[in-house]
């Protein structure tokens, strides 16, 4: 499949990540190198077989669900960029 | 005999008589890691000050009858995408530069209650997406058998420490072969365990399918020894087992008589180094004469392993770094006035090149109008793959491949070409994608006198037959007594 410099740049949107114009090209140059590697799966007997996905068999591994509180606040935001008053801070969103 | 260059069970012995202490232990370390670390560069933050400390603690503990772990005052090096309390843990990352855990991770807990002592947090790639180490937004790490050559990756610090004798052992992780090939490349044991058997929880996630902790050690019968220590149900793991905890070393008998090893063909072709082959045949003429039933059978799924593991480890990625996104933790950029563009210029400035590239391949791959043909697909492969390996485990007890295509790699020669760096893969993913246990031990050096790696694969939790059939191997050859690394320069 051929990719276009719109579709990449679309797919970089829909991952929040900024494309620099000499950056374009090179992850175009790279992404159509390994999806035409990667379409080898197309070419693999896989008719009638159903989906793995993961690598053991559990589904639905079930717990109580009780709440447990994590005492150390003063751990988890010293890794907050910005706080304030014991919460994190952002830009306005609200116009 | 130096204290760093004895294995984990000879500093064993020795605390247990007398002849050693916990601190002198530590200090041997510590005085090791200032002789190499500056050639070496396998840490991104070392513990020196930490560690002598809690050495001493820990031998009063000991002293007074308030710590026993069998293991207890040995110390360890951890790949720095395992979370440590208190002390950073970057994966190798700007984006996670500064990031301090607020808690351990399972495994780091374990550690700690045998009484383990941490070195320090191990360089990486970026996020362990790579195969080198050259991708870590740090500092490259060099191979101690030749520092112009790459240690291997993505656990290419703990490979690196480990081989040249800067911790005992240290842990790191497999997603694609991240324990085992480096393993290879720096001439030690690596074990990347049975998918759930040891927990995940505070690993930070890379592809959560596929992920797995476990050793690198000097030696197999260190090997057994930590997964020991750190396998074992975990409620915080969804995903992890829970079966019995055995004895692994219990399982180090010295013997393969009978064993039934098959050697998969096609992991011996034309993409293979020869010299890598001829070492391999040679470990395999060692099995038969060692009273192992060899026989070589046909598993053709190398590339379809190696194309499914690139789209299912990207489209995971893809997701799970989609938490970065500068407001709870990590980078955030100086330069937004939206949340928006926070979101977009913390990531775009944080992750570097490899992540990014991943992440856009992970999103392409799911995203509307490829899912059918890339994802879905990948998924149907990854039956076949199990499928096909269950077939041979009918038949044998473990299978036999090299590790890595090549040795080590000069620095630079490959980080420029994204497929070629993914095809170093191609013997390890198989194990990802099925889940199953493998290891990596050395099986001899090539002409340049650069180590080579075999790699033995076993089915689900058939860690005790993969871990005799590697010390057995082992025992016969003997490859620490007669090869070690030179920090050739």
């Amino acid at each position: 499949m051929k990719v276009s410099r719109e579709e990449i740049l679309h797919i970089a949107k829909l991952a929040n990540l900024n494309l620099k114009e000499e950056e374009v090209d090179t992850y175009l140059l790279h992404l159509q190198d390994i999806l035409n590697f990667a379409n080898i799966v197309n070419n693999a007997p896989v008719d009638g077989l159903q989906e793995t996905i993961g690598a053991n068999d559990n589904y639905n591994v079930f717990r109580k669900d009780e709440v447990e509180v994590f005492e150390d606040n003063e751990a988890l935001l010293q890794n907050a960029p910005e706080e304030e008053r014991n919460m994190f801070k952002i830009p306005k969103v609200i116009q | 005999m130096e204290i760093t260059e004895l294995t984990v069970h000879e500093l064993k012995e020795k605390l247990d008589k007398k002849e050693l202490t916990i601190t002198q232990i530590t200090k041997a370390y510590v005085d090791r890691m200032k002789e190499k670390e500056n050639d070496v560069q396998a840490f991104v933050n070392t513990l020196e000050k930490e560690a002598l400390e809690k050495a001493e603690d820990i031998e009063n503990k000991v002293k007074n009858g308030e710590m026993q772990g069998e293991y207890v005052g040995i110390p360890i090096g951890i790949k720095d995408n395992i979370c440590t309390k208190g002390v950073k843990t970057t994966c190798s990352s700007k984006m996670l530069e500064n990031f301090v855990a607020p808690y351990d991770a399972t495994v780091v807990e374990r550690l700690n209650e045998e009484g383990l002592i941490n070195l320090g947090k191990l360089n990486m790639d970026e996020f362990a997406m790579g195969a080198s180490t050259e991708y870590s937004a740090f500092k490259k790490t060099r191979n101690p058998w030749n520092l112009n050559t790459v240690p291997g990756g993505s656990s290419g610090g703990s490979a690196a420490a480990v081989a040249s004798n800067m911790v005992p052992w240290a842990l790191g992780s497999d997603t694609g072969g991240s324990i085992r090939q480096p393993a290879s490349f720096c001439g030690v044991v690596g074990l990347k365990p049975t998918y759930s058997l040891v927990s995940r929880y505070g690993l930070v996630a890379f592809a959560s399918s596929l992920d797995q902790i476990g050793p690198i050690t000097k030696d197999v019968e260190d090997s057994a020894i930590l997964l020991n220590i750190i396998a074992g149900h975990d409620r915080r793991d969804t995903t992890s087992e829970n079966i019995e905890k055995k004895d692994y070393t219990k399982a180090l008998k010295n013997d393969v008589k009978g064993m039934k090893i098959g050697i998969p063909k096609e992991y011996f072709g034309e993409g293979i180094n020869s010299e890598v082959k001829e070492k391999l045949y040679e470990a395999i003429e060692k099995y038969k004469e060692l009273g192992a039933e060899v026989e070589e059978f046909s598993l053709d799924i190398a590339d379809y392993a190696l194309a499914t593991y690139y789209i299912i480890a990207c489209a995971e990625a893809s997701s799970n770094l989609g938490r970065f996104d500068g407001i709870r933790y990590g980078y955030r950029t100086k330069n937004f006035t939206s949340l928006k563009d926070i979101y977009r210029n913390s990531r775009s400035e944080g992750f570097g090149a490899e992540v990014k590239r991943r992440i856009i391949l992970g999103t392409y791959v799911l995203s509307s109008g490829y899912y059918d043909a890339y994802y879905k697909k990948a998924q149907q492969v990854r039956t076949l793959v199990k499928k096909e390996f269950d077939k041979a485990f009918e038949k044998y007890d473990v299978l036999l491949t090299p590790t890595s295509p090549n040795v080590a790699f000069e620095i630079g020669t490959k980080s420029n070409n994204p497929l070629e760096m993914y095809l170093a893969d191609i013997c390890t993913v198989s194990v990802n994608i099925a889940g199953l246990p493998g290891i990596s031990i050395p099986c001899g050096v090539n002409s340049e006198g650069m180590p080579i790696g075999m790699q033995l694969i076993g089915p689900k939790f058939g860690e005790e037959n993969l871990l005799n059939a590697a010390y057995t191997y082992e025992q016969a050859v003997k490859f620490r007594e007669k090869y070690k690394p030179e920090f050739k320069k």
